[in-house]
Order: structure tokens, then sequence, then C-alpha cells
């Protein structure tokens, strides 16, 4: 195996696991303290990436646009909570898996209607669209290392506000048992209100770096949904700890997986055969790792200490 | 997203007025079926991703009309949009409806070959003729060709093979395939093999809807071939070839490609894509009457730029108003009106018409590439043309004769 490609798939694998937990973040806060299940989220990260793109569009600047677009973000997720999601937090899973789902059609269609269906052109910013030549020769956009920079920022950011802030003590206490905080004289309505609209704006942010590496087009949100579920579900439901361990894992293993399996399993089958199973595999591989994580530490790898 | 819950469908009449301009007199024929008018049911994809090729291949269809005066054939006509949203069911029963309830004497549109072969059968075996203003795929071509459809864009492997055999004449002797993991992509492949004469360095079939292709990006960076061949369709294109320019491969190893870049996905790709080739039976600055009125009525009436579903559309609307004229009041007559289509002649945007046995039209294809126009707009301007009426690979296995 060539240890170039090796180091740059990792690299790639980082930095799908990096933009995978900004999104998962929010995911798992919302679940961890409130036992809401938000499948709106994914559409949250599409909404990141569609204002930045038009602010960018109108301000020019790329920096002025991504300020402006968390705001937008996260004032979108504060919308949401208030017209559906409080209605939902004291009804089963089931009626919240319901209402969300509809709001992922509500707003995907919602997109189309304002945006129109053409994906929407949103360029890497010119003063870093560049390739960054690494060991060995090999060559790697500069945009992406800067996704990887700023995703560990935001995360060391995260972790220092869960851990060490007032604020962070009230989410972690409310992961751990929300009714003893209610009891306490929390105002645990708006601790939600300011979990999702945080949750909002991680996710937003997500979409807003991968927007000039993707299409911007409506329903962009839905496939990184099941993925930020698959990380949640792996790192254990409610922990931001294991949210990025899931996510790094998720990452790496997607990555490795496209880019390994197929040459692996040349090794022991024929080639044909490997031709044909590789790419499926590859494709299922994270959920086999999910399964296996599950079967081994049934509520993930750090889940958080919950009270039931 | 597991299965979506299936919409009921909306037989959606109104989406043609306001955009479309054909004047409303024609359109607004009362419910009772009225004698002496042609009736169209025209199905395209609406909703989701899928929806800018189908809003596409409808702008160019009504375009069509409103050229023909809004009279195709100089005959009442009455068109019934109908949203596929690329669900085979859906579009079965929005197909049951345009032929039983609204009685149509033509189906046409259809962007997605799933969509057409599950409304293939019923379709033709109606009393409707089917016209595929898109979806190729090889069964209607060969085996199961039927003499109640007819289509105005290609049989699919067509164009793949188009650029198979552009990558073999430019010298690429080394390529590298790229496709989603689906049965198109693998089509897509083959038909690139069956005219390209070079080595295939690689294979590499990626999750269908993937939006991150640094891994194969990576792989291509190691294999080093000579060019790499993709196709991917709608935006899975625009992240492949924004990621693939970001790597800096753009100028180092050639990215050929099929329904990938074109002119529906370049506003989205940006400069990033210019100088991509691909191959096409159609571009923008075709040199004919024809195309100048349709690419500049195009422009004019919806501002953007046509692709290559829009000038299929187009055609359509050309192929049935010049073979509804030819069979003059026997149009409401199924085998009438197919001998009509049959012989039909009209101005092809592509600048020639000519049918194969099996339906399927014969003609050049030229290599495209994304160039700047002088008003600075993104389209794909043709070169040289790599395969001169080019019939398709599969018309062999139809056994039809006219």
């Amino acid at each position: 195996m060539d240890p170039i490609l090796l180091a740059v798939q990792a690299l790639n694998g980082l930095q799908l696991g990096v933009l995978l937990f900004l999104v998962a973040a929010g995911l798992t806060l919302v679940f961890g303290i409130m036992d809401f299940i938000n499948l709106a989220h994914g559409v949250q990260y599409m909404l990141g990436a569609y204002f930045a793109a038009t602010l960018t569009g109108w301000t020019g600047s790329f920096l002025l646009g991504a300020a402006l677009a968390l705001p937008a973000a996260a004032a979108a997720g504060l919308l949401l909570e208030r017209l559906v999601l409080r209605h939902f937090y004291d009804r089963d899973h089931l009626d919240q898996v319901l209402a969300t789902f509809g709001v992922i059609y509500f707003v995907n269609e919602g997109v189309r209607l304002l945006w129109g269906p053409a994906p929407l052109s949103f360029q890497v910013p010119a003063a870093i669209d560049f390739s960054v030549e690494l060991f060995g020769g090999a060559t790697y956009p500069a945009y992406r290392l800067a996704i990887i920079a700023a995703g560990l920022v935001v995360a060391a950011g995260l972790f220092l506000l869960v851990r060490g802030t007032r604020f962070g003590m009230l989410v972690r206490a409310g992961a751990d048992n929300p009714r003893m905080l209610q009891s306490l004289g929390v105002d645990i309505r708006r601790l939600f209100m300011l979990v999702v609209a945080l949750g909002a704006m991680l996710a937003g942010f997500a979409g807003l770096m991968a927007g000039p590496l993707l299409s911007v087009q409506p329903g962009m949100g839905d496939g990184v949904l099941i993925l930020a579920f698959v990380v949640i579900v792996t790192g254990g439901l409610g922990s931001i700890e294991g949210a990025l361990l899931g996510a790094l894992l998720v990452g790496l293993v997607d990555t490795l997986g496209r880019s390994f399996l197929t040459d692996l399993l040349r090794l022991v089958l024929a080639p044909a055969t490997a031709n044909e199973v590789g790419p499926a595999l590859a494709s299922m591989l994270i959920y086999v790792v999910m399964a296996v994580v599950l079967v081994v530490r049934p509520t993930g790898l750090i889940p958080a200490k919950r009270a039931s | 997203m597991a299965g979506k819950p299936a919409r009921v469908g909306g037989t959606d009449t109104m989406r043609g007025f306001g955009l479309a301009g054909v004047t409303a007199a024609s359109l607004l024929a009362c419910s009772p079926l009225a004698a002496d008018e042609l009736r169209i049911g025209f199905m395209s994809t609406f909703t989701g991703p899928g929806a800018i090729l189908g809003e596409q291949m409808r702008d160019g269809f009504l375009l069509g009309v409103e050229h023909a005066g809004g009279r195709l054939g100089g005959v009442e006509t009455r068109i019934v949009m109908s949203d596929d949203q690329l669900k085979p069911d859906v579009a079965r029963q929005e197909v049951d409806k345009l032929i039983e309830r609204e009685k149509v004497h033509i189906l046409a549109g259809v962007v997605f070959s799933n969509v057409l072969m599950a409304i293939y059968k019923p379709a033709v075996e109606s009393d409707a003729i089917l016209i595929s203003a898109n979806a190729g795929p090889s069964p209607v071509a060969g085996r199961q060709c039927s003499e109640n459809f007819f289509s105005t864009s290609w049989q699919n492997d067509q164009t793949h093979g188009a650029v198979g055999k552009y990558a073999s004449s430019a010298g690429y002797g080394n390529v590298l395939l790229l496709a989603p993991n689906y049965q198109a992509g693998k089509d897509a492949l083959t038909g690139f093999k069956r005219h390209y004469g070079g080595e295939v360095a690689e294979e590499i079939y990626t999750q269908l809807g993937a939006v991150d292709y640094s891994a194969e990006i990576a792989r291509i960076q190691a294999a080093k071939p000579d060019a790499v061949f993709a196709f991917m369709p709608g935006g899975m294109g625009i992240n492949l070839v924004k990621q693939y320019a970001q790597a800096g491969l753009t100028d180092k190893i050639p990215l050929l490609s099929a329904f990938t870049v074109d002119d529906s996905t370049l506003p989205a790709i940006g400069e990033a894509g210019l100088g991509l080739a691909s191959a096409s039976q159609w571009a923008m600055d075709l040199d004919n009457a024809a195309n100048k009125r349709f690419v500049e009525g195009f422009r004019d009436r919806y501002g953007y730029m046509p692709a290559y579903p829009a000038s299929q559309g187009y055609d359509a609307a050309m192929l049935i108003d010049a073979a509804v004229k030819a069979a003059g009041d026997g149009f409401e007559d199924q085998d009438k009106l197919r001998e009509a289509l049959r012989h039909a002649t009209f101005e092809s945007v592509r600048g020639q018409w000519k049918l194969n046995q099996n339906h399927f039209p014969i003609n050049d294809f030229y290599l495209v590439k994304a160039s700047k126009l002088e008003d600075g707009t993104l389209a794909m301007t043709h070169g040289e043309v790599v395969f001169a009426d080019y019939a398709d690979d599969y018309a062999g296995e139809c056994g039809m004769k006219w």
C-alpha cells in the first residue's frame, strides 16, 4: 500500500470526520438533553450552505457572507423550535420523527421554490483556492486543510463551552438528568431553545464550510443527516466526546474503505468478484462498523451518563 | 433517507401556463373531451434534484409549442403536465390517469430511464404514442422496441460511446473510469469501452448520490492515468468537478465526462469547469437557423441557458407539429399518427432529422467543451464531429420494419 496515498486518504477522512462532527454535535445535544429526535437537523446544514452562498454573492466576500450566515442559521433554528419542535417535546419519539420528517419535505421544497431547483454557484474563496504540496510530492487543496483547522477550532471551542462554562454545566446536567435540573429551578425550555440554536448554528457552519466543495442544492442535508445519526449512535447518544470519536471513526472508515477495500479484497478474491463486492461493501462499511460497535457496546463508545 | 412516502401525484395543468405563455385559449379547453383537439400528456420530473433537467425539458417543449403558434400541427392543443417525482410507481399511476382519464393522443417527456421503463409497457400498449425527449434505455432501442415509441434524444450508450471514441482519437491510451455504483453507471462504462480502444487504468464505482470525492481523487492522483472518464449526473458531477479542480488536477489529468458537465450544471460548477470535454448531439452554438431561433427564444423567455433536455423537448414539439400537420384530420387515429411521425420532416435544432428503424434518431455527435461566451456566460460549445451519423448500438436487436 502506498504510504503517501494512505496519508492523503487519512487527511480526507479527518476532514469528513470534522464536518460530520459539526452536524452530529447539535443532534446529539438535542437528543441527549431533551430526549428529542430531530430529523430536521439536516435541513439546518442545507440552510447554512444556502445562506452562505447567497450572502457571499451579495457581499462579494466569503468571510462576510459566512459571518452573516451563522446568525441566520441560528435564527432559522430558533424559528423551527418555536413553530414546530417545542410542540413535540412531550410527545413520544414516533410523533417527533413524523413531525420533523415533515419539516424536511417542507423546507426542501421551500428552498426549491425560493432559490429554484438549479444548484447554486458557491466557489472556494480565491485567497485559498490553491493546492499545498505535502510530503512526497502529493498535493492537497488548501481549502480542505482550512476546513480541518476551522472544524478543530470550533470543536475545541465547543468543548470549552460544555466543560468550562455555566451554560455548559447546565447542558451536561440536562443530558444526565433533565428532571432533576428542572426541579432545581432551571428554566429548561430556555435551555432547550439555546441548545437548538447552537446546534443549528453548528450544522449551518458545517454546511457553509462544505458548500464550496459541493453542489448547493435542495435536499443536500438528507444524506448528511443519516451519517450524523450513524455518528451519534456509534459514539454514544448525548455525549459530545462520543460525537467527536464517532465522527472521526466514520470519516476515516468511510474514506479508507472507499480507497482501499477493493484492493484489499483482490488479495483474497478473484479480481472480477473483488470489483463487484468492493464498492458495495465500501458503501456499507460504516454501517457494519456501527453494528459491531453496538454489539460490543450497546450504548455506543462514550455514552452520556444518563439517569433513567 | 429510507423510502420517502409517495405524495398523491398531482396532474399539474397549471405549471405550463404562466411559464410558457402559450395562449391560454389553446390550453383551457373545457373538461369534457373536445373533439378535434390534440391532447398531449407531458410527463417530466418537477420535484427533487432531478427537477433541473425536468424543467429544462418542459421549457424547451413549451417554447416549441409557442413557436408553432400554440397549435401543434395547426389544431387545438391541450397539454396536461404531470410530475413523475422521479418515482416509477408515481409515474405509473400518472400515466394511467393520462391515458384513461385525459385520453391523450401523445405521451411525451420523461427524463429518467427508470421512469421510462416503468411506464413503457402500459404506454405503448395503449392508444397513445409515447415520445421520449430524454431517456433512452437499451431495451426500448433493442429487443423491446415498439412501433408506438419514438425518441427525440438518443440511446443512453451513445453519448458514452462518443466520448470513448474521442478518448481514443485524442490519444489517451490509459483512461481511468468513474461512475456511481448502479445500473446506469455500469451501462455508462460499458458504453464508453465499446468505442474506446485503449487501456482502462482502473474502474472506480462510487456510492450513488455521494457528495465527497476526495478518496476517489486521491486514487486518481496515485494511478496517474492519461485521462479520466466520469459519468456523474446532476449534483454528483458538480461535486466531483469542483473538487477535482480544487485538487489542482484539471490541467494535469483531463477529465472527460458524459451527462456531467453540461449547460444545466455549468452555472453551479463555475469556471472550475472551463475546458472540460464531453460529447453531445446538440450544442447551443450549432450553426443552423432552427437552433438559433431556439436558443435565442429560450434565453429570451426563460432567462437561462438551455441544456440538452431543453433542445430535445423542443424537437419533440417540432416533431409532433410536423406529424400532426402531415396526418391532417387523421391525427386522432393511432396508425395514421404513427406513419406521420415516422416520415415527419422538420428543421431539428441538431441540424438533421432522420429516424432509424427502431424510431431512434440517427445524427452526428460532436465534441463539446465548456467555454465562456462573449457575454461572459458559461456554455457548452461544439468542436469536431466525433461520430458521424451515429446509429445506436442496439438498433440491430429491434426487429421492426417500416
